[in-house]
């Protein structure tokens, strides 16, 4: 059952994503595409809160797009926004924060850096992926292998973003704020 | 937060939330399973219909077909150009799946957030059999809604932070202070909850108290 | 009347009270102490948000430890920042949720909503988002949702410290016309003159205790 204190915690990592959408882009230099930080906000709810929680603060993150709030980088959102050619890298969300969480909480319990970046990496990049190109496939009817080539544009950001969580939820453990298990 | 809801006065706006969803998956379907051209030309004429109905200015509505359309026309563009196919092909697979994005945007243009929400928790109410608690799911929504403003502001102060520094090599050490607020926020939420008299656990374990209809 | 029993409580082993006997019955009191006396989680006790680890503490004969609903239904509690009281998205929806919680029926919910919007001038506020509001506007929002509970204690853990004066004076103000018993842990030196008791939290113990003419000059010595 989740306590009053899982339920804000899911709320609040929720709202975490929502916010993180409002933000300007971050522009790297050396990069074509501006990253949004988004996906950095589902990798940290994986990490920081576990497979459940985070799942589910992913979860409420993605309703309340549907609802209709534009809480989608570039202040997208609705019904429309999910299920356009892109919708699959953002409805495969609660998924990747559930399976980050999962990996976390056997392979990555401490602050190591270089696990949670892993478990960053598989969760939060691979399982989005695997959500979001077999959409493009079947609802924008883009062949499989032009749209895993595409998507490879962003995975110099993601890698990035998979490093910049990683390291950010080291330091929470180090600070010892919140166990994986509270 | 008011979203991206459009108020008029009509029947569309009018209809239940559930109806609008519903009616949305059934013809989705429907223009799936038809075949090409005619699909596009059915949801093209529901979603005209609709539009003029309920009163939305069409300009509005089109710009939050723009970015859609455009990304499709460059992958169907793209595609057509590297698999020799014809034209026409093309301009209708864009067509009907503009026309679908259409009328799940004018859903969502003509539906309050609070009553897609109320939606939800009926939905969520469904599967109380596997353990889904309708109740917790209405509240954790609400206090998201409530928490988002707060959370762009808090984001925002990230930026400008890092901005301030001149450098965007150390972000992840701006997260760990922003992070750790939340766990604060966290406790103190918790605690002003449970003040208030929230108890998780008589949280509509048995209550079927979760209004069931989609007005308010 | 609140009454406190041989109570200690600690954190894991780093001790915050160490076993203080109180019986709180005058209907202004004032907790006085400096950063980590202890005196917020005195006042988390009060109202069973924490139990003691050993000790106990009883509201009107009710303990925390086994009644903890009805204690909570009894003592209202205001915390410092407003921003993390506000649990729904707008004023009106806020103010219901103490009332829903407590499973009232729906028309009882809007006639007390109604009135506390009028009560405390957040009428044209109602259907407002909160995030729009001043700092002092939510504190006054905040301490409306606890009052809408009608409490017959209310506990105020530091409501005036993020305020500014004008703001400070207003919560003061509205303080000084509430009919229940009040307990207010404070810096606010000012508030507490014309209180009926002020207690002196120092180190987990109580340094000074009586009115506040007597201890408030008691407790600037010992910061001096």
């Amino acid at each position: 059952m989740l306590s009053t204190r899982d339920l804000v915690l899911c709320a609040l990592f929720a709202a975490l994503l929502g916010g993180l959408g409002m933000a300007p882009p971050i522009p790297l230099g050396f990069l074509p595409v501006p990253i949004t930080a988004q996906t950095l906000g589902v990798m940290l709810a994986g990490t920081i809160l576990g497979a459940r929680r985070g799942g589910i603060a992913a979860l409420l993150f993605v309703l309340l797009v549907a609802a209709g709030l534009p809480l989608l980088a570039g202040g997208r959102g609705g019904i429309g926004a999910l299920m356009g050619p892109t919708g699959g890298f953002v409805l495969a969300w609660p998924v990747a924060a559930f399976i980050t969480g999962w990996l976390a909480e056997r392979f990555a319990t401490t602050a190591n850096p270089i696990r949670l970046f892993a478990v960053s990496v598989l969760g939060g990049i691979l399982v989005v992926y695997a959500g979001g190109i077999p959409w493009l496939w079947l609802v924008a009817g883009l062949p499989i292998d032009k749209a895993v080539f595409g998507s490879l544009a962003f995975v110099p950001g993601d890698l990035i973003k998979a490093g910049i969580a990683a390291v950010a939820a080291s330091g929470v453990r180090r600070a010892g704020i919140l166990p994986i298990h509270a | 937060m008011l979203g991206l809801y459009l108020h008029r006065e009509s029947v569309i706006h009018r209809l239940p939330a559930g109806v609008k969803l519903g009616g949305l998956l059934l013809v989705t379907m429907v223009v799936l399973a038809l075949p090409g051209a005619w699909g596009a030309l059915a949801a093209g004429f529901i979603g005209a219909a609709a539009l003029v109905t309920a009163r939305l200015p069409a300009g509005r509505v089109l710009a939050e077909l723009r970015t859609p359309v455009v990304m499709l026309t460059l992958l169907f563009g793209f595609q057509s150009l590297l698999a020799g196919g014809g034209w026409e092909e093309t301009a209708v697979a864009i067509a009907r799946f503009a026309a679908l994005i259409l009328l799940a945007t004018l859903v969502t243009l003509t539906t309050r957030v609070m009553d897609m929400v109320d939606l939800f928790e009926w939905l969520f109410g469904l599967l109380r059999p596997v353990g889904v608690n309708p109740a917790k799911m209405a509240l954790m929504l609400a206090l998201t809604i409530r928490f988002i403003p707060l959370l762009g502001d808090q984001v925002r102060e990230v930026r400008m932070a890092q901005r301030a520094r001149g450098v965007e090599r150390n972000i992840a050490a701006l997260f760990v202070p922003l992070l750790v607020k939340i766990l604060t926020m966290a406790d103190d939420l918790t605690a002003a909850l449970e003040a208030r008299g929230y108890d998780p656990a008589d949280s509509g374990t048995k209550e079927t108290g979760t209004k069931n209809s989609t007005q308010r | 009347m609140i009454e406190l029993r041989s109570v200690t409580h600690a954190y894991g082993d780093r001790p915050v009270l160490h076993d203080l006997s109180l019986r709180l019955a005058e209907r202004r009191i004032a907790i006085l102490g400096g950063n980590g006396s202890g005196k917020s989680t005195l006042a988390r006790l009060l109202n069973g948000l924490i139990v003691p680890t050993s000790g106990t503490v009883a509201v009107d004969s009710l303990d925390t430890r086994t009644d903890g609903r009805a204690v909570r239904q009894r003592v209202g509690f205001v915390f410092q920042n407003p921003d993390t009281q506000i649990v729904y998205p707008t004023v009106e929806e806020d103010l219901a949720f103490g009332l829903k919680a407590r499973k009232l029926p729906k028309d009882e919910i809007a006639r007390r909503v109604a009135g506390a919007l009028e009560r405390y001038g957040l009428d044209r506020y109602r259907h407002q988002p909160a995030h729009q509001m001043s700092g002092g506007e939510k504190q006054l929002l905040a301490i409306a949702g606890v009052l809408v509970l009608d409490p017959a204690y209310v506990i105020f853990d530091e409501p005036t410290t993020l305020l500014d004066l004008r703001n400070r004076r207003k919560v003061i103000e509205l303080l000084r016309g509430l009919p229940q018993t009040v307990i207010v842990v404070t810096h606010d030196l000012d508030m507490v003159k014309d209180f009926d008791r002020a207690l002196v939290l120092e180190d987990g113990r109580i340094v000074a205790d009586g009115p506040p003419a007597e201890t408030v000059p008691a407790y600037i010595e010992r910061l001096g």
